[in-house]
């Protein structure tokens, strides 16, 4: 097999869910309470995004050494 | 081209009040996006070696990438922007698109249509053609393909361009070469592999930037129960108590329900030819199952896209049934853009959605989202083109002896004069809104009678060349003629039908649509059967092996292959499953 899909997947929801949660952490909380019913989304997808990356990174892994 | 209802009126939107704001963290994620969207390309490319490799991903990926690129090809703009509009039109009977016209196509083609594709060796749909019948059913099939599928991905170019003009204010010509340059890179560098490996990302990145969305929205509402309460409010102030919130209950009659159509156009148009013609014939998605390693992954493929296809109605249809009930409620501070008619304009349920409930960041991750989709539906429609000229028009007609390195050459420019049609389209669309309704109308026509002799010819041995040929002419000329004979109400009459003279009128143009693709498969059935019978088989048994039903060895698995990797035990569950979504939303 020539490039495994789930490798430039999972480094890009790794990514952009680092990108993400970062945001969450530094932007005003004030942009929530206006779109997002108070909760902070950034954070939450963030982190959603990051183990979702790192699972698509974990069994890319597991598959390349069975 | 695509069975779902047209979202060509983006393009009336005329900088409409929904703006998105953007902050540089939005810009951020969508440089990463497209920093690994052109990265892809760039690292296949060192992997690609012959013209197989270019087109047809060397027959080499794995069931479930293909299964992704199956529907990733197809979740374009006209899904998530078109399916949230129909749904805030007619309500979870937009679900039909799934669960009665995608599954059934979907299981049917993985089971018995995929073994005389993948097992035949074609490396089309118009080259099976030629291997079935004879040359003059692959000319019409690959001449008629490759013009509408450049248009298609032209009429994606420009919606995307026209949408981003609108929230973003971008310049209309910057869109329209940045999106075409970007789909142009990733195909020209990696081929169809590299087109596949990005639907596959598209697919994962449109599932998880809607779904917070599609949470949200819920959450403002009140629950499903309070999404329940404010569409039957609607529904019952539109004299169609309840038509909103069930597919099937109101299907008795045309007139109690808001598409316009009753159950047996519904499900024969729809469900039987319509959808049967587009999963089962089309190229664009057949291609991605015949990119798969074996057998079994290419006859699995269709099946288990059908898994995440069937519950994409929470994710595309439930958003505009959401901006509905919030209309209805008040006081969330959705708003749409008026129509020119005056009504809200439904194809900007998905942007006035994310401009509601996304703040920067995720903002960014909506916006990604939507342009991939576009990008997703430009790419599927321009790597079935270069195969198809490369193989059926220029190895066909031109240069039959041309070396598999010329052939890679020829599938490369074929990519960039592809791409610069699709602009050329979309630049025209943009200056007449009826050509490309004329266009999606000839298409209909040529594409409507199309699975009669798919059907015929792959499971009755007698079906000659003559008789496909002729037959799907006859089909065309009834389903223009039927065109001209009816008319949707309210309509006038021209492009919209009843040129002839408008004899029947229909209540949508959805009935009217369902139905011509119903007359137009009798009768190319009945000719090419007729016709069939009346001359002389073209082909002997030996060279149809393998490409007609009863001459062809069943595929079998191995023994002790898990349940999971059976085609047939696969699809019955599947079929199982849409028929309880029918059933709970009934």
């Amino acid at each position: 097999m020539q490039l495994d899909v789930r490798i430039p997947m999972g480094w890009l929801f790794l990514s952009l869910g680092i990108i993400l949660s970062i945001y969450g952490f530094m932007a005003d909380p004030a942009i929530y309470v206006k779109h997002s019913l108070g909760q902070n989304v950034n954070l939450m997808w963030g982190a959603v995004f990051v183990v979702f990356g790192v699972v698509m990174l974990l069994i890319a892994r597991k598959s390349k050494k069975d | 081209m695509n069975i779902y209802p047209s979202i060509l009126a983006v393009a009336s939107v005329s900088g409409g009040p929904v703006v998105l704001q953007l902050a540089w963290v939005d810009y951020l994620i969508l440089s990463v996006y497209f920093a690994f969207v052109l990265g892809i390309g760039w690292v296949l490319k060192s992997h690609l070696k012959t013209s197989a490799d270019f087109f047809e991903s060397g027959r080499s990926l794995p069931a479930w990438v293909c299964a992704l690129g199956f529907i990733g090809a197809n979740l374009g703009a006209q899904e998530v922007m078109g399916m949230a509009a129909s749904g805030a039109k007619y309500g979870i009977s937009t679900a039909h698109f799934y669960w009665v016209g995608a599954i059934p196509a979907m299981v049917f083609v993985g089971i018995f249509m995929m073994p005389f594709y993948y097992g035949s060796k074609a490396r089309s749909v118009p080259e099976y053609l030629k291997l079935r019948f004879d040359e003059k059913t692959r000319g019409f099939n690959a001449l008629t393909f490759a013009v509408m599928t450049v248009f298609s991905s032209g009429i994606s170019m420009h919606a995307l361009a026209t949408l981003l003009h609108a929230v973003l204010g971008l310049d209309y010509n910057l869109c329209i070469a940045v999106s075409g340059l970007i789909v142009l890179v990733y195909i020209y560098t990696g081929g169809l592999t590299s087109a596949i490996y990005n639907e596959v990302l598209q697919f994962f990145l449109i599932v998880l930037g809607f779904l917070p969305l599609v949470l949200l929205g819920l959450q403002d509402i009140g629950g499903w129960d309070g999404l329940m309460k404010n569409l039957n409010l609607y529904s019952a102030e539109r004299g169609m108590p309840g038509a909103w919130t069930h597919s099937w209950a109101h299907m008795d009659n045309a007139a109690n329900n808001p598409m316009g159509v009753e159950w047996f156009g519904m499900a024969m148009g729809l469900g039987f030819v319509l959808s049967f013609g587009y999963w089962c014939t089309d190229f664009l998605v057949v291609q991605r199952a015949m990119a798969a390693k074996d057998m079994n992954a290419a006859r699995r493929t269709p099946i288990i896209a059908a898994i995440p296809k069937m519950l994409f109605p929470a994710l595309v249809i439930l958003p505009g049934l959401i901006a509905v009930a919030l209309l209805q409620k008040g006081g969330s501070g959705l708003h749409l853009p008026s129509t020119p008619g005056g009504g809200p304009d439904y194809n900007m349920v998905v942007p006035s959605l994310l401009a509601q409930y996304f703040p920067n960041g995720m903002l960014g991750i909506g916006l990604t989202a939507l342009m991939a989709s576009f990008m997703s539906g430009m790419a599927g429609n321009v790597t079935a083109f270069n195969t198809v000229f490369t193989y059926d028009i220029y190895q066909g007609y031109i240069k039959k002896d041309a070396s598999d390195a010329h052939l890679i050459k020829v599938g490369r420019i074929t990519t960039i004069v592809g791409l610069l049609i699709s602009a050329a389209a979309a630049y025209t669309a943009r200056q007449f809104d009826n050509i490309m309704d004329m266009l999606q109308l000839v298409f209909g026509f040529v594409n409507a009678p199309l699975f009669a002799i798919f059907l015929l010819g792959m499971f009755w041995r007698r079906t000659t060349g003559h008789g496909a040929f002729f037959g799907l002419l006859v089909g065309t000329v009834t389903a223009m003629v039927f065109q001209g004979l009816t008319l949707p109400m309210g309509e006038h009459v021209g492009v919209k039908g009843g040129w002839i003279t408008a004899e029947f009128i229909f209540r949508s143009s959805m009935a009217q649509n369902f139905w011509m693709a119903i007359f137009a498969f009798t009768g190319c059935f009945l000719a090419t059967a007729g016709i069939s019978l009346a001359t002389k088989a073209n082909k002997t048994d030996d060279q149809l092996r393998g490409l007609v039903y009863s001459l062809t060895e069943k595929p079998k698995e191995a023994p002790g292959t898990p349940w999971y990797s059976r085609p047939v035990t696969l699809g019955v569950i599947v079929l199982g499953a849409a028929l309880v979504l029918n059933v709970i939303f009934w």
